[in-house]
């Protein structure tokens, strides 16, 4: 939600006509890939630094890269609908579907394919930042104690240290039913879950 | 019930702390390097330009065939940076401009970019449109380059900031500063065709010269500054031209009559055409055969070539010719490099043996070398293809020269003071086939113990990594312990290993040329360069197969791979076999076929050698039998009447199913061939479908189990079948890109065909679909990738198929008391019962390559690969693709592990397996079992290329690479300790008791 309140107050206004008439049978696609600054980016394309950001037009037809402003454009792109797609590192963008017809030039008719969100003019931004790798969590006492070496040595601890406190604490009656139980049965619970631990 | 009660939460408290353990699929960021490996490429190198100024690092900008422009670091031949542009937006030229533009034409001369030279970011773009199709001439002032070598003389012109382009036959003035077209001159002679734009240094005059009809030549001279024509002359020479020009001075072109044997020198000076003929035969004796222009621009002097003799040739004064040399190798030339006000020097590459002569000469005096070295070549690099030369001044401030040479094999390497500086093997930025092979065998006396040096140093890595984990390490630690794990000896050993994870990856070039990879850091093992024979002057490498894999009987002998090549480009040319020692790279036969190679089935038989039979059908359909051996042909003849295979004919539509009939009945008797027979054809008719795509199970592939059970204990049996073919076919008007037609025009068909018998097992229409159709088939299912036009995105499709027939073996007393039918053979000409179920999701990119893991035995869960767009490999784990997924599955179904449906499949960063890094130009992806169970190896190859281990199902065989001993050690030490202690205690308490 943060997000998507984040992406509406980036977008810009934006004057430039999107298609133009060529003179021969093709159109002009004009547009803008805005990353905004309020995405913390790490390392894999710098805000401002837009010199890896590629456009491509129905899954490979035509591939262009943008201007430092974030300008590109499709240089005759006969009428129909069209598909644009944004590869940055580092960041999720959603196909765009472009209407291109010779009725209504320089009318636009865009839409984000992944959420049919329409645009009103053909800025592109991204929906999420991609993060490539796991973070490694920082060291903690529980992640140590979750390890198989961890677990070991808990129980261990318990056994060794807390069994006998229970064991004192009981009732000589219960402790002499469940001394019985334990005959009866040998020690079931135990032997059921240490394979289980041991797996890890 | 205290011991109940306590035990149930601990038991819980485990339990939760196995379930929060689930380790990751993916990767952290200090794990990158550790299992993969990326290289970066760029491609055979078209054009290249120096930009070595004073200030700044010094580069060379490079065009290449991979349609790459990239700048590389003079002094070590890194890339700083490389942008790929779109397969049809081919680079015809790249220039620089002003000292920090690159300028780049591409798209048929149709668009002109300019790109930032220190970070490659794009300056400006310009769309230059014009009547008709022409050759795409760039042409800048070239004041930069005197500017260096002229340092005091400050030119600051204003055209310095013109670029003049001639494309789609229009000329075009632009703009350096922001790309706008300042002018443009349209020609309006029919048929004229450009052949070179000059600018006079120092003049505001531009030539345009070339050709109208075939036997007239014109020339128009433009005002530099505004486009204005100021003559225009054409002249008529009967017997018309070669379409090829040479430039020999700025008024001055030397031309090749209609029939190659009279050499034309045309001047136009000061507007007046005159010609000047003189027949080859009168300056060169013993010339035969027509002579072709080598394209060169050395004021002064042009070259010819005659049969494989080149010839150099100069023009004194007025139209009259002498013969400089004749060289018999194969021999490069630059253009030419001024380097001072009035001289101009260019270098010549000849190839010799193992070595390669080097000469550089001024324009004006062929006789004086500047350079003269031989420098000793790598044989497998073969002959020089290209060359281009930049100097340099030296503290005594005599000029040193650089060369940059792109060989045969498209490697590049630049050559300085009789020395290769650096080599790029961008060979390797096109590679057509790829198979894996295995390393040796260890040989005794290498042991684990010389590789870790000893028990201390090991134990000292393994407290390193603890420290690592405990997040107790210093920055200097972590250092240690990054560069212990990259460089950990193990991984790139010349050896096989335990787990299979070290192979070779046989590579086969676009340029004819293997390379043995190995997987463990990439670098290059051997590499070889298909050899010429008399009968075959320029093979072209297709295809790779494994010839022997020795593992039973044959273990002494090496593993080989057979290199399929056609010789010349047509598909019915000769086919040659190649046969190469994968230990050592060594061509160990080599046949030159007299009949073509259209299709190459590797046969499930192999001799007491353990080489693989290959059967080749030829453009007549005849099959040839490989190895040509009378034991092959006893164990071919066993199987004679098993072989069945198919062809697709794209362009009419047709599958067609063939099996082998009997002997050749040539005039000829070669008992290796045999006449095919045609079983069954499919006609898709052509009005309503067309033939995009065909996918069969991969021959080596493994299944585990055939049984798949269901959630309700019930049994469904996969119909696994190596003789299934997938077929996607679209409206033929529909074949085009996205966009060229409405929903309603256009569908995809996919068909299962049973290879045999032709029959069609399952058949599916998708309305409102298009190409292009990726697809992967493995085991009992199929996975394709498609456009939807209605929703306007990409979809995935999945098809399984089921056999029904053996659905009644459910019972287990069946089984139990043997009146079950698994063993049962099964004819594919019986009709199969099967049913099918399938589901379609959306999928949010575009698709260039999809695969499949691999694993050794088939029982480790698969996941697809996707090339994405990006260039990325996404990992997708197929149970996303699992058509029995429903939006609420029920609690049984859950437990099996079916995830509830969504419309579209979810892309997680994190399962990207390039992670941060982009496979430039992917092209395909192919995965190779490693010998543990769960990890497969991959491979992702495209201009850039990239392997990684990958484990779907995690690594569930043995323990990570982070896993740490010294913690275990720890822990067992305690435990011990712990023991001993409770021990005594025990002991004192029992004392204590006894007294009481």
């Amino acid at each position: 939600m943060a997000a998507i309140v984040r992406l509406l107050l980036f977008a810009f206004l934006f004057t430039a006509p999107l298609f133009s008439l060529g003179s021969r049978n093709g159109f002009t696609i004009n547009g803008r890939v805005k990353i905004p600054q309020g995405f913390a980016t790490k390392g894999f394309a710098l805000p401002g630094r837009m010199s890896n950001v590629k456009v491509i037009l129905n899954g490979g037809q035509n591939v262009t890269y943008v201007r430092h402003d974030g300008y590109f454009s499709f240089y005759n792109v006969p009428s129909g609908t069209h598909l644009i797609e944004v590869v940055v590192m580092g960041y999720f963008f959603s196909p765009v579907r472009v209407d291109v017809s010779a009725r209504n030039p320089g009318k636009v008719h865009a839409a984000l394919t992944e959420n049919r969100r329409g645009l009103n003019e053909l800025v592109l931004e991204p929906l999420r930042e991609e993060q490539y790798y796991e973070v490694r969590e920082p060291f903690s006492v529980m992640s140590l104690l979750k390890s198989p070496m961890g677990l070991m040595l808990g129980f261990m601890l318990v056994v060794a240290f807390l069994m006998p406190k229970f064991v004192e604490n009981m009732d000589p009656e219960e402790m002499r039913g469940a001394h019985e139980e334990m005959r009866g049965q040998g020690a079931p619970s135990l032997s059921t879950s240490l394979p289980r631990g041991a797996r890890n | 019930m205290a011991i109940r009660s306590f035990f149930v939460p601990f038991l819980l408290l485990v339990l939760w702390f196995y379930s929060s353990l689930s380790p990751v699929l993916s990767l952290y960021e200090d794990q990158v390097g550790l299992m993969d490996w990326h290289q970066q490429y760029i491609g055979k190198v078209k054009q290249a330009v120096f930009s070595t100024q004073k200030t700044g690092r010094r580069r060379v900008i490079v065009s290449t065939e991979e349609n790459v422009i990239a700048s590389l670091d003079l002094r070590h031949g890194e890339i700083f940076w490389r942008h790929l542009l779109g397969s049809n937006d081919v680079i015809d030229g790249i220039d620089i401009g002003l000292g920090k533009y690159v300028i780049t034409l591409s798209s048929g001369g149709s668009i002109l970019r300019s790109w930032n030279l220190p970070d490659g970011q794009m300056v400006w773009e310009s769309f230059l449109q014009g009547p008709k199709h022409s050759k795409s001439l760039l042409l800048l002032p070239k004041h930069e380059i005197d500017c260096i070598n002229v340092v005091q003389t400050n030119l600051k012109i204003e055209k310095d900031n013109v670029i003049v382009v001639f494309s789609n036959d229009r000329l075009h003035a632009v703009s350096c500063i922001d790309g706008e077209v300042l002018w443009k001159k349209d020609f309006e002679t029919e048929s004229f065709e450009t052949q070179q734009v000059i600018q006079p240094p120092g003049s505001d005059l531009i030539y345009v010269v070339g050709f109208a009809a075939s036997s007239q030549f014109e020339m128009y001279q433009i005002n530099a500054r505004n486009g204005e024509l100021l003559k225009h002359e054409s002249a008529i020479f009967s017997s018309g031209f070669l379409r090829e020009l040479s430039l020999v001075s700025s008024e001055t072109v030397v031309a090749l009559d209609s029939t190659g044997s009279i050499l034309l020198t045309i001047s136009f000076q000061n507007g007046e055409i005159s010609f000047q003929q003189t027949p080859i035969s009168n300056i060169v004796e013993d010339s035969s055969g027509p002579a072709v222009i080598i394209p060169s621009s050395v004021p002064g002097i042009f070259a010819i070539k005659i049969n494989s003799v080149t010839i150099f040739i100069r023009v004194i004064g007025k139209g009259k010719l002498e013969v400089v040399e004749k060289l018999n190798q194969e021999t490069a030339v630059s253009n030419a490099l001024p380097i001072s006000e009035s001289q101009q020097a260019f270098a010549l590459v000849q190839h010799a043996g193992s070595e390669i002569h080097l000469v550089a000469k001024l324009a004006h005096d062929w006789d004086a070398n500047l350079l003269k070295e031989s420098i000793k070549m790598d044989q497998q690099r073969g002959i020089p293809h290209k060359v281009f030369i930049n100097n340099y001044i030296r503290t005594d401030r005599s000029h040193g020269f650089r060369l940059l040479i792109v060989m045969e094999d498209h490697s590049l390497l630049l050559l300085q003071q009789g020395a290769i500086v650096w080599s790029r093997e961008d060979g390797l930025a096109s590679i057509i086939d790829v198979t894996a092979s295995e390393l040796p065998v260890e040989r005794d006396g290498v042991s684990v113990a010389k590789v870790e040096h000893n028990l201390f140093e090991w134990l000292k890595g393994h407290m390193l990594k603890l420290k690592g984990t405990l997040m107790l390490a210093s920055p200097e630690d972590v250092a240690a312990i990054q560069s212990m794990r990259l460089k950990s000896s193990e991984k790139s050993k010349m050896a096989r290993d335990h787990n299979g994870f070290r192979k070779l990856l046989i590579v086969l070039t676009r340029a004819g040329k293997l390379f043995a990879l190995h997987t463990g850091d990439g670098h290059i093992v051997w590499s070889h360069l298909l050899h010429k024979s008399e009968a075959c002057q320029s093979p072209v490498g297709l295809n790779l197969y494994q010839w022997q894999v020795p593992h039973h009987h044959a273990l002494d002998e090496n593993p080989s791979v057979l290199v399929i090549s056609r010789c010349g480009p047509s598909s019915d040319a000769p086919g040659v076999l190649s046969f190469v020692d994968t230990y050592t790279g060594k061509e160990l036969n080599s046949l030159s076929l007299d009949h073509a190679v259209v299709q190459v089935i590797p046969l499930p038989h192999t001799d007491s050698t353990e080489q693989r039979l290959h059967l080749l059908i030829d453009s007549d359909k005849h099959a040839h039998l490989y190895p040509k051996t009378s034991e092959a042909l006893g164990i071919f003849k066993r199987e004679f009447s098993n072989i069945y295979w198919y062809s697709v004919e794209d362009h009419n539509s047709i599958i067609k199913g063939h099996a082998l009939k009997c002997k050749c009945t040539g005039e000829v008797a070669d008992e290796f061939c045999f006449d095919a027979r045609d079983l069954w054809s499919v006609v898709f008719p052509s009005e309503s479908e067309k033939i995009t795509a065909t996918v069969t199970r991969k021959l080596n592939e493994m299944v585990h189990t055939q049984a798949k059970v269901m959630a309700d204990q019930d049994v469904m049996y996969k119909y696994i079948s190596r003789n299934l073919l997938f077929v996607a076919t679209v409206a033929p008007k529909g074949s085009g890109e996205i966009g060229s037609v409405t929903p309603e025009e256009s569908w995809l068909v996919a068909y299962l065909i049973d290879i045999v018998t032709g029959r069609i097992l399952y058949r599916v229409t998708h309305h409102g679909a298009q190409g292009p159709v990726h697809a992967v088939f493995s085991e009992n299912w199929v996975v394709y990738h498609f456009f939807n036009l209605r929703a306007h995105r990409y979809e995935m499709s999945v098809i399984e198929i089921y056999d029904q027939s053996r659905a009644d073996n459910k019972d287990v007393w069946k089984l139990v008391l043997g009146k079950h039918n698994l063993t049962s053979r099964i004819s594919l000409f019986s009709r199969p019962e099967v049913i099918t179920k399938s589901q379609s999701y959306f999928f949010t990119h575009s698709v260039k390559a999809i695969a499949v893991t691999s694993t050794a035995k088939g029982i480790t869960s698969k996941q697809l690969l996707i090339g994405t767009i990006g260039d990325q490999v996404l990992a997708l784990d197929k149970r996303f693709l699992d058509p029995r997924r429903s939006v609420n599955p029920t609690q049984a179904e859950k437990e099996e592990g079916i995830i509830p449906l969504t419309d579209s499949l979810p892309i997680i960063p994190q399962s990207y397996v390039t992670h941060a890094l982009r496979v430039e130009g992917l092209r395909g992806i192919i995965t190779v079992p490693a010998k543990l169970e769960s990890t497969t190896l991959v491979f992702a190859h495209g201009v850039d290329l990239f392997f990684t281990q990958l484990a779907p199902s995690r690594t569930y065989d043995s323990l990570t690479e982070d896993f740490s001993y010294a913690l275990l050690l720890i822990t067992i030490v305690a435990l011990v300790a712990a023991i001993f202690v409770t021990w005594r205690l025990s002991e004192r308490k029992e004392l204590q008791d006894k007294w009481r």
